[in-house]
């Protein structure tokens, strides 16, 4: 594995990124008979972001879990490219690695933001959390950078002592996030981000996390079923049906011109204002 | 036959006191580390040191000398009720004085008087995960001590710092055995916590929980702290009204009921012992 800027050529102009960020290969999960997603194949590469759409019980989660390693996958491969030792199987990888990932290269952001906060401890405390456990032990620094993340998912620094319990739902998802990206992860998992809130509140969401995704170079795969999300966030785009992937490709191109029926009838089906 | 032969030594049965001496040197093995045991009934409800009490019953000899007491002192309700509960099943002899005792058992205080070799002191635990009102869940915990995953154990002391200005917990504070895993040292105050590094067997029971650990002598014990906000042994800022010493830890007591009040040792033992020295001092 070479050192060198995975963003520049030998000669130092930018190129595209050649290896992945992370590779899939014909992932497999089943819950005894029944499919959870089968036979997936996929590469994110660094600054990219992915989107998994597919209706409710098409194995999207049961994905995004296997991927996280919440779940253990029945068959198939994960490739991960770490900062320093390169690509690793992250399914052999074993636990204490694969937790040390989650909580320092990897993010994931939860639906329900009572699932990935604790709800029992200040806002400045979850969002430290990361920070501490990954060694952080000066009082005054942790909370500087709590303090500072709170500013850029916009919550006022005077909350920064309240629990996340007096936030509205919105906040919870910002605050969520905050949590998530203060020790600099450069993959994010997202489980519907948006689900949950109101439509003002969703696109004031959607433009921060579009700022960061772009302002920091993360990549990120989010698991969706809301077409608009996708449109505005994602730069490809999956579209699964009974666990499997029916088809892949830009964004654009697979919203503006499905070709599998599956695909034209999820287009077809969004609510027009 | 007698009422005292009717029990096996030391109450518990022989097979009994076998596994929970396994159970001792697997913990003493693994310092801080919570060992499981099948924790048995005892005649006394949990939450009064039925964990202190097995533990006491499978290390006690017939030569030993035991001590109990509660909150330092030796003449409360719980340190008399489990000396007679020894007396009775076991025979052994039983003291007040720290020095003169083989085996200690204590709720929620270290003597004073400085512990030696060959003493053992077992400790009473409520609760032995020190990460407990953090993560709810026993399946997260165990992994959390195995992949030495301790920053939570911090997210405590920050939030305390966010709202108090200080690191408020003034009993069972958290610390770190030996540079391994974070242990809770059972509700002694944390007046008492650098007082645990120490030459004696440091032995915790915890009956309900089912849980046993220990403390080898000698092994480094270190009390978790930010490098901003250092731990600090806090005592009442006053002097023992009876004895006068500036350095032991003392109890608050309402002496009337206009608001009359005093400080002294909580350990009487020591208290006692200075007093028992001033007076000879005197008479001389």
């Amino acid at each position: 594995m070479s050192t060198q800027n995975p963003c520049r050529d030998v000669s130092g102009k930018p190129r595209i990124p050649e290896t992945p960020l992370l590779s899939v290969r014909a992932l497999s999960k089943s819950y005894g008979a029944r499919i959870g997603c089968t036979d997936v194949s996929f590469d994110l590469f660094p600054g990219e972001v992915m989107g998994i759409v597919g209706e409710s019980g098409s194995g999207k989660s049961t994905l995004l879990a296997c991927l996280a390693g919440h779940l253990a996958p029945d068959a198939g491969e994960i490739r991960f490219e770490t900062r320093d030792k390169g690509p690793v199987d992250t399914i052999g990888l074993g636990e204490p690695a694969r937790r040390m990932l989650a909580r320092t290269d990897w993010a994931f952001v939860h639906q329900n933001p009572r699932d990935g906060l604790r709800m029992g401890v200040s806002a400045g405390g979850n969002v430290g959390e990361r920070l501490m456990a990954v060694g952080a032990r000066h009082y005054g620094r942790i909370r500087g950078q709590a303090l500072d993340w709170l500013g850029r998912v916009e919550i006022d620094a005077d909350r920064v002592d309240d629990r996340p319990s007096a936030f509205s739902g919105g906040m919870q998802q910002r605050l969520q996030i905050a949590r998530n990206l203060v020790t600099g992860p450069r993959l994010v998992f997202m489980d519907e981000p948006t689900g949950g809130l109101d439509v003002s509140v969703q696109a004031r969401l959607l433009d921060l996390m579009r700022g960061l995704v772009r302002e920091m170079g993360l990549s990120a795969i989010i698991v969706t079923h809301d077409l608009a999300v996708v449109r505005l966030l994602a730069d490809r785009l999956m579209v699964m049906k009974s666990g499997r992937v029916v088809e892949a490709g830009l964004t654009d191109q697979v919203l503006d011109d499905p070709q599998h029926p599956y695909t034209q009838l999820l287009v077809s089906s969004v609510l027009q204002v | 036959m007698a009422e005292a032969e009717q029990y096996n030594f030391a109450y518990l049965d022989e097979q009994t006191k076998r596994m929970i001496r396994r159970t001792v040197l697997k913990a003493l093995a693994i310092p801080g580390y919570q060992v499981p045991f099948a924790s048995r009934e005892m005649p006394m409800p949990y939450g009064w040191g039925t964990g202190g009490v097995q533990v006491t019953a499978a290390v006690l000899t017939p030569s030993d000398t035991l001590k109990v007491i509660d909150q330092g002192a030796d003449d409360t309700t719980n340190a008399v009720s489990i000396r007679k509960f020894f007396e009775k099943t076991a025979q052994v002899a039983t003291t007040t004085r720290t020095p003169a005792a083989s085996v200690i058992q204590t709720r929620h205080r270290i003597p004073e008087t400085p512990l030696a070799e060959g003493q053992i002191l077992v400790y009473q635990v409520p609760i032995p995960e020190p990460l407990r009102f953090l993560e709810p869940r026993e399946t997260e915990t165990r992994k959390m001590h195995a992949h030495e995953e301790y920053g939570l154990m911090h997210v405590k002391l920050y939030e305390d710092i966010a709202r108090h200005g200080a690191i408020v917990t003034a009993y069972a504070y958290p610390v770190r055995v030996e540079g391994r895993y974070v242990m809770d040292p059972s509700p002694i105050p944390k007046f008492d916590n650098p007082r645990m590094n120490m030459a004696a067997i440091q032995l915790f029971g915890a009956g309900r929980e089912q849980r046993i650990y220990a403390v080898p002598p000698h092994t480094g014990v270190v009390s978790l702290d930010f490098e901003d906000y250092p731990f600090e042994a806090t005592k009442a800022a006053a002097v023992c009204a009876l004895c006068g010493s500036a350095e032991s830890y003392l109890d608050e007591v309402i002496v009337d009921d206009t608001g009359g009040r005093m400080f002294v040792c909580s350990d009487t033992d020591f208290c006692a012992g200075r007093r028992g020295a001033m007076d000879a001092e005197a008479v001389a």
